[in-house]
């Protein structure tokens, strides 16, 4: 019962993912797709979480604080760029 | 233009302490469970670029006076360093050596020197990430 319920919800997350890389590939603006990317990250977390339970280990479990640690870095970096263009800067108050 | 990022600053300040400790337990754990010297490493890296984007190169440089060349040194020292001590006791190259400690804290322990020759790859990663990024980052 329960492998039956985790594999739907592998093949639900999935679909979500699908539905992500066409907000990822058709996005009009940069910021769009950047927020597709982010949400991406969190899908891949919850995916981890999933199969980590089908394969019965708890050794994906520091993978899921991995990429989602990443996938923070990864957005603020973005997020700085698109804001001033530079990622990191020598002084900011000059 | 001058931009005021409170909650970047304040959240980066608190996530950092967070990829930190998850950085050393995820360093001290390498030997029995999935993780090690370069996980731990590029982790550790991490935080230092979360700050560095939350900040800037000269206030983190204040704050974290390293010289990450340095640390490349100091790394490559502790593993060449782990792998000739064993040549002192007449063993070969690379040999390690492990024991059971009883330390106050922990209780029952058991030290490796495996342990040191990670340390050398964490020192050693953590200094190449940073120099790298560093690097690129001063260019005008």
């Amino acid at each position: 019962m329960i492998d039956i319920a985790l594999k739907l919800s592998l093949i639900i997350l999935a679909i979500a993912m699908l539905g992500l890389v066409y907000r990822l590939v058709k996005g009009p603006t940069t910021p769009d797709r950047i927020v597709a990317l982010d949400a991406m990250g969190v899908n891949l977390v919850s995916i981890a979480a999933v199969l980590s339970m089908i394969l019965n280990t708890s050794n994906f479990l520091d993978i899921i604080l991995l990429i989602a640690i990443l996938a923070f870095i990864g957005t603020v970096a973005y997020a700085k760029f698109l804001e001033k263009g530079e990622v990191i800067e020598y002084d900011r108050n000059q | 233009m001058k931009t005021n990022d409170v909650i970047f600053q304040t959240v980066a300040k608190v996530v950092f302490f967070m990829i930190i400790f998850f950085a050393v337990r995820i360093f001290f754990a390498g030997h029995y469970y999935p993780g090690g010297g370069f996980v731990g490493g590029l982790l550790t890296s991490g935080a230092i670029v979360l700050l560095l984007l939350a900040f800037d190169m000269k206030t983190v440089k204040k704050g974290l006076p390293i010289d990450f060349k340095c640390l490349i040194g100091l790394g490559l020292l502790f593993g060449a360093g782990t792998a000739a001590g064993s040549l002192l006791f007449n063993v070969p190259f690379f040999t390690h050596a492990y024991d059971y400690f009883q330390l106050p804290l922990f209780g029952k322990t058991s030290l490796h020197t495996a342990m040191l020759f990670d340390l050398g790859v964490y020192f050693v990663v953590i200094g190449v990430t940073m120099t790298i990024i560093q690097t690129i980052g001063e260019s005008e």
